[in-house]
Formats: C-alpha cells, structure tokens, sequence
C-alpha cells in the first residue's frame, strides 16, 4: 500500500487526535492508580516534548537545558508550597516566580550563544543544565537536596477531597469512578496540557512559524530577507523555555512531590530526546505520538523485562542483560538505531516518505 | 594608545598570559604563600588531567568538524580499567620494589590507552562515520552512544564506588618546610607536560602533523590535493580517545575513589574546558584546562560554597568577552 503525504499527515493526525480521546476518558476506561499516573505522565510529556520539538524540530536550535526549565517551573511551585503552605496563592507565586526566571535565564542564555554554531549552543546548554543540577543538590536547604521535596497540594486536589456528593454526602460514582480530588487534579493536567499544546500548534502555523521554519532551512537567506535570525531563535527560545517551566509548574502539582530524577535529571532529557525522535522532528503531532509510546513503554516493557529475568534465570549473561535496571542501555540501542534509520520518526515517516520520489 | 597596549600584550603571548594572571591574583587573596603554593600544584595537577581529556575532543572537532557527545565515555572506561589492573597488580603496589611499582603502573595505564584506541577506532567507524556532515544527527547519535557506553559500565563494574590503589612510590606528599606537594600530583603534571610536548612536536614538526593542521584549516584542499584524509581522521580519533582514557586512568588515581558517575562529571567540565579554549586548537584547550583547574582549586580555598559554579561563571565571562573561546583554530 503506497500511502502520499496527505494521507499520512490524515494518519498521524488521526492517531495523536485518537490518543487525545483517549486521555480524556482515560480515568473512565483505566480507573486503575497506576494507569492514572501513565495517563498524566502522557500529558505531561506530550506538551513538554512538543515545546522541545518547537525548538529542535521547527527552528533547528539543539537544547540540552529543556530539562533546566521544566525543572524551574516545578522547583519554584515546589518551594512555594513548601514555605508558603498549600494554597492557590503559592502555587501562584512560586510558579510564576519561576516561569519567570526560567524566561530570564533562556533570553540571557539566548542573547549569549545563539549567535554561535549548534554544535557550540549544545554545549554550553549542556555545561548550563549540568551545573544548575549540581546546584540544586548543593542548596538543600531550599530544594531538599537529592532527596526532593514533598508537600502538600491545594485542597482541591486531595485525593480525600470530593468534589461532587450526593445527598447524603458520599462523594458521587460515575461509572465507578469516584469524582474525587485525584480526578480534578488529573483534569487539571490534561486541559493545561491540552491548552498549551494547542497554542502551539497555532504559532507554528503562524507566520512567526514561517520564519522559524525558514532559519532552521536557511538561517543565512532568511537574515538576507530581512529577519533578524538571533532575534527570532531567542523569542522562540525564552518561549520554549516558558512553556516547559508551566509544565513543570503542572507536574509539580501533580506529583506532590519535586526533586532531581523528577525534573532535573539528564535522564528526562533523555527521555525528551528520545520522545521527539521517535515521534519525528518537525511535527507537534509527532510529539504526541513519541511522548505515548515512551512513556507506556517506560511503565510496561519493565514489567516484561522483570518477567524475562525470571524466564531466563537459569541461563548466562541474559538475566544481566534483561536486568530492568538497564533498561536505560537498550533505549540508548533503540535511541542510535532510530536516528540511523528512521530520523524523522514515526510522524515523519508517514507523512515524508512520500515527498521525497 | 589602548590599540597599542593590547597589540604590545598579544606580541608578548596574550592570552597565554590569563593562568599567571589568575595565579597571581590569588596570590595577593590568599596571603599565605606556602598555601598558595599547594593549591598551585593541586590546581596544575588537575589542569593537565583534565587537559589529557579534553584535547582529543577538540582535535576532533576541528578536523572533522564533529562534536563527539561520547567523549567522556573514553574517561570512564579508561579509570575503570586501570583501577582494574591496579586492583589486580596490588601485591606489586605495595611492594616496596619501585620497579614493581613502576610496571604495574604503566601497565594499568597502557590498558587504559590500549583500550581507549581500539574502542575509538570502532567508535568512528560505527557510530559517527554514517552521519559527518550532520550535526543534528551527530549530536544525537553521540549521545545515545554515550548513554549506552555509561550502561555498559554500570552492568562490567556495578554502581558502588570503587577504591583504587596507588603505586607505594607515589604515595605521601614532599614537604619542604611549609611546602608540601603530593607526589601523584607531581606525576600527574609530568606526564601532562609530556603528552603536550609529544602532541606539540607531532602536529609542529611531522608531515602527518602538517596534514592535521591542514585538515583543520581546510579539509577540502587537503582532499584535493590527493591525500586520504578519512584516514588521518580515524587516527586522530583513535589517538584522542586513548589521550581521554589516559586522563581518565590517571584521574582514577587522583581521586581513589571512582563512581559511575564520573564520565557525566568529566564531560561537563571537560566541554566547560573546550568551550573555554576555543574548538580545534591543542594551545586553547591546555589554556582553557589550566585556567579551569586552577580556579577550580582556588576558589575551592577561598569560597568553597562557589567552587562548582566557578568553572560555570569562568565561561561565562570568556563566551562574552570572546564568543568563540579564546584560542578557536582557523575556520
């Protein structure tokens, strides 16, 4: 079956639009705790990995420092409702706070290096991330350290909180699902998620869009047209960064919990890498498709692996190797092969393959 | 008569100069100068590991224009393996036979740089030969193989941190009076300073070397000009990955106690050094490695609250005065 760009573009569109439906009803068709957690972490994931993908995929800019905005969204609503108890006023605050200085340090950072080669921005964003990492640790009497911080929520989100109750006060079922604070909370998730996302979208058909695209093809023709290419990759970097600090302000709440593996870590990086490049560079859509499939993957292939360990435990070598604990090592695997041979993912793929005859 | 002063500096070595500026100025903080001695050492010490490590990058970079991620890999396995020979040859470690001493040493080191070769060479060839010319893909591809490089170290030497012995005639610190250097420190200048004289004489004095410095400054000419530049490539790559596996060795010993964690903890400082030198030149990094060694040990004394961060403000303050760093080779 030959399929053109238009139907793959249909096909990609029809899928992330499906995994959309199903996020919504998500709580509903899984009511389980756990899959409730794969579901937010999905949403979570999708609009963090489509701000990288504005970056990376639309303008041709290589971050290493997603994870350093992310991180600052959700440390700045950690603190705050760490100190300032959990109200709606310090989520307020701390994640405004930090949004804002996430803003601040991609436009310093922006102004500093984009006028240098990728390959230099890579690095000095690497360099940048790797010490803020360090600095959390080291500052534990605000972050917690390496062991995090834990708090307390707004009321609202409280799995002990209902929210709709019937006459004689229990909280009310619908379709056996109890329509208590987790469920507002993970409603919280998926419209902020779901409105980011879609503002996105709307910039990248913008003719801001245009122009971003136009640098990633040609940064020299489009300074020649007249745009003024470090002007634009630092508007569309402070913006990423912008959108990753509210996601993580949105993860933070989500959790209860913010510390260094959750937000900060070169593994989410990782995972951010890997998710754009599955779900293929250059299309949000994309982003939705890379993001679902690691993350499921993440909670599942594990369990697979753990249930191949005990298969495999009388013979050599392969118990180590299927050891989920290095499950990390067979992404790295995955991770080279796909650039090798898919590099414009599993999006890119359906929609591309097509033009290029 | 600015003009003036700062051709009359470049003429005199320039920025060549900044390491004796920084060492002199924490001179004046630091007050006491058998202290200041110590830390010079230290910092000297640190410098010249750190530059083993970083030079083999930057080569790398400017005569292929590609930015190996993967680098730090070379250091990990390099201190894991001779902290494994170490191990292994402890009986001769702590014999008091400075020849047994001496053997065990160097055989835990050409492990290291033995291994750092073959696993450069296959390095290129698998992982980055398929994608020159693409930075993108490049930067991605050297990373994932450096995710995998760190995983295949957790699975051969475990997560727990490993001790690792010292050579008996290394060990203890010289002292003249107030004085006192450690001897490994020592050691570890002295083979710095020979790997930069060798790599100096090399890329200055040899036709292979013209070819390098040619390469860097123009690859196509080179090409044209009939010689198999693809070649010199998996050479100097092979040559840059055992110079980060000898750091990487001798860093092991420096520190004693080494943790998988290392490699990432390498390579942040390591780009910190290169970003700081300039890509592509051998003068740059060893400048950019000296300066980031001796504030790291510096404000280590001064301000231990600020030593991490001192390498991060050092590169900040060099990317705005000279964005390209401050020795980058011609491009």
């Amino acid at each position: 079956m030959t399929i053109n760009a238009t139907q793959g573009r249909l096909i990609v569109r029809t899928l992330a639009i499906t995994i959309g439906v199903l996020l919504l009803v998500a709580p509903f068709l899984f009511p389980a705790v756990r899959s409730l957690e794969v579901a937010a972490r999905i949403c979570v994931f999708i609009a963090l990995v489509a701000s990288y993908d504005l970056l990376i995929g639309y303008t041709g800019i290589v971050s290493f420092a997603h994870t350093l905005f992310f991180g600052l969204g959700a440390y700045g609503c950690a603190i705050g409702l760490k100190q300032m108890g959990p109200s709606w006023d310090s989520v307020l605050v701390g994640g405004a706070i930090g949004v804002l200085v996430a803003i601040l340090l991609a436009f310093l950072i922006g102004l500093l290096s984009l006028r240098v080669k990728a390959i230099f921005f890579a690095m000095v964003t690497l360099a940048v991330a790797s010490v803020a990492m360090v600095l959390a640790n080291q500052f534990s009497g605000y972050t917690g350290g390496e062991d995090g911080l834990t708090y307390r929520v707004p009321e609202l989100f409280k799995t002990a909180t209902k929210v709709m109750t019937d006459e004689s006060g229990r909280v009310i079922k619908v379709l056996g699902v109890k329509l208590n604070g987790k469920l507002a909370a993970y409603y919280f998730v998926f419209s902020v998620c779901l409105l980011l996302f879609l503002l996105m979208l709307r910039l990248t058909i913008s003719p801001l869009g245009r122009v971003l695209f136009s640098i990633r093809e040609n940064e020299l023709r489009a300074e020649a047209i007249g745009y003024r290419v470090v002007a634009y990759r630092t508007f569309v970097f402070s913006f990423a960064a912008a959108i990753a600090a509210i996601v993580g302000v949105v993860y933070a709440i989500w959790l209860k919990y913010t510390g260094p593996e959750t937000s900060l870590s070169l593994t989410i990086m990782i995972d951010i890498l890997l998710m754009v490049v599955i779900g293929g560079m250059g299309t949000l859509w994309g982003a939705v498709l890379g993001a679902t499939v690691l993350v499921l993957a993440q909670y599942y292939l594990r369990d697979v692996m753990s249930a191949g360990v005990s298969l495999t435990a009388d013979l050599p070598i392969l118990p180590i190797i299927l050891n989920p604990d290095h499950w990390l090592l067979w992404l790295g695997l995955v991770f080279i092969l796909l650039v090798y041979s898919f590099p414009a993912g599993l999006a890119g793929t359906l929609i591309y393959r097509q033009e290029g005859d | 008569m600015m003009q003036q002063l700062s051709t009359k500096i470049g003429k005199l070595g320039g920025v060549y100069w900044l390491p004796v500026v920084v060492a002199l100025i924490a001179f004046v903080l630091i007050k006491v100068p058998s202290t200041w001695a110590t830390l010079t050492v230290a910092g000297l010490a640190m410098g010249m590991m750190i530059f083993l490590m970083a030079s083999g990058l930057s080569l790398v970079f400017g005569l292929m224009d590609v930015l190996n991620f993967g680098h730090s890999a070379f250091v990990s396995f390099g201190a894991f393996i001779a902290a494994s020979v170490l191990v292994g040859l402890s009986s001769w470690l702590s014999s008091d036979n400075t020849l047994l001493n001496m053997v065990a040493l160097l055989l835990a080191i050409s492990a290291a740089v033995m291994f750092g070769a073959l696993a450069g060479w296959f390095f290129e060839r698998v992982i980055v030969r398929p994608v020159y010319g693409d930075h993108l893909r490049q930067i991605l591809i050297t990373m994932g193989a450096l995710i995998v490089a760190e995983q295949i170290v957790l699975v051969i030497w475990g997560g727990s941190p490993m001790s690792v012995p010292r050579p008996r005639m290394l060990e203890g610190a010289l002292i003249w009076g107030d004085f006192s250097v450690e001897k490994y420190r020592i050691f570890a200048v002295i083979l710095g300073v020979l790997a930069y004289v060798g790599l100096y004489l090399v890329l200055n004095l040899t036709r292979v070397g013209l070819l390098i410095r040619a390469g860097v400054e123009s690859r196509d000419m080179v090409e044209t000009l009939g010689f198999r530049i693809d070649r010199l490539f998996i050479s100097v790559f092979a040559v840059g990955s055992a110079l980060a596996a000898m750091g990487g060795a001798m860093w092991a010993g420096y520190q004693t106690l080494i943790s998988p964690a290392l490699g990432q903890e390498m390579m942040i400082i390591v780009f910190i050094v290169v970003i700081i030198g300039g890509l592509g030149s051998i003068q740059g990094t060893l400048l950019g490695a000296l300066m980031v060694g001796l504030m790291g040990n510096y404000v280590a004394f001064l301000a231990p609250k600020l030593a991490l961060a001192s390498s991060m403000i050092l590169m900040v303050i060099i990317l705005l005065w000279r964005p390209n760093g401050l020795k980058p080779a011609l491009k």
